[in-house]
């Protein structure tokens, strides 16, 4: 459960990402694709070499997405209602991947990488909680 | 067996290289072998940095895992944690059994066979915490190295920390 902590962590980490939000985005899927290559089987439809504009894309997308649900912490299932609609009837990614622990992974190095020991154990801790809190939500309409 | 590249096996050594030369230092050192531990108050926030500092890390991020380490005394927060000295000379041990796999890249299973029976048979620890602890040593990892920590480096210690987890979960029955 996120404490009324836990979101001023995020909040506050997320303002530190500056502008460099499609950057964070495309770098967190190029290193899913990377580190966890069945992942790939989800975009057939990409061309999924480094710096592509579709991963650019992709990822800026991803990161406005977690930008919304940022602020709006409070009600999450509410923020993320159209894309669980679209991740469990039209995309229907695995929902174990989905528990989106590769993605959460990918996306909590890249940060690590950018805020260096500013990623505390205890930023660590509320970003890795809201990813799951994210990924709850995404994957509630499955069955 | 696992397969290893010469590239992946040049990115293992070349960050443990460094890890092990950042984690004591060589004045350090001597007083780490009369202290057994790795003192440095001087560097401030460094102490979280360790990378033996994965272990209070993941009992902070994933608190279940606390219920190993009822022995060990204040877990009661972060701080606590952190500076919990049972804690931090469990994850110095943690660290330097990661380091013999290191230099057992071939042999991984036969390196950790007696530890595999130790968790399931003595210590009953499910092994999806390998895969947390695994995560989390990444994590920090690219805390520490920061954009040195390339997505070729995170794709071979992700598949370290997976074939590390994978062996120690061998023996269990």
């Amino acid at each position: 459960m996120l404490t009324a902590e836990d979101k001023k962590l995020i909040q506050q980490t997320w303002a530190k990402l500056g502008g460099a939000e499609e950057e964070i985005g495309a770098e967190a899927l190029w290193r899913m694709f990377h580190s966890y290559p069945p992942t790939k089987t989800y975009f057939p439809h990409f061309d999924l070499s480094q710096g592509s504009d579709q991963i650019r894309g992709h990822g800026k997308k991803v990161v406005a997405a977690l930008t919304n649900a940022i602020k709006n912490m409070d009600n999450l299932s509410q923020a993320l209602s159209e894309l669980s609609n679209l991740h469990a009837y039209n995309l229907r990614v695995d929902p174990p991947r989905f528990s989106l622990q590769f993605l959460s992974q990918c996306l909590q190095v890249t940060l690590a990488t950018r805020l260096g020991k500013d990623y505390s154990p205890e930023v660590h801790s509320a970003v890795d909680k809201f990813m799951s809190a994210v990924a709850s939500v995404l994957a509630e309409k499955y069955r | 067996m696992v397969h290893w590249s010469a590239e992946e096996k040049q990115l293992i050594a070349g960050i443990w290289g460094r890890v092990s030369v950042e984690e004591c230092g060589a004045e350090a050192l001597a007083r780490w072998v009369q202290l057994q531990t790795c003192p440095s108050p001087a560097r401030g926030h460094w102490g979280s940095f360790h990378l033996s500092a994965s272990l209070p890390r993941l009992l902070i991020v994933y608190p279940w895992t606390q219920r190993f380490f009822a022995s060990f005394g204040n877990l009661s927060s972060p701080t606590a944690i952190i500076g919990n000295p049972k804690v931090r000379a469990h994850g110095k041990k943690v660290l330097t059994s990661f380091g013999e796999a290191i230099k057992n890249l071939d042999n991984l299973k036969g390196t950790y066979s007696k530890l595999s029976e130790l968790h399931c048979e003595k210590l009953h620890v499910d092994p999806e915490n390998f895969r947390l602890l695994g995560d989390i040593l990444v994590i920090v990892l690219a805390a520490h190295f920061t954009k040195d920590f390339t997505p070729a480096c995170q794709a071979t210690w992700q598949k370290l920390v997976g074939v590390v987890a994978h062996a120690l979960a061998r023996k269990y029955h």
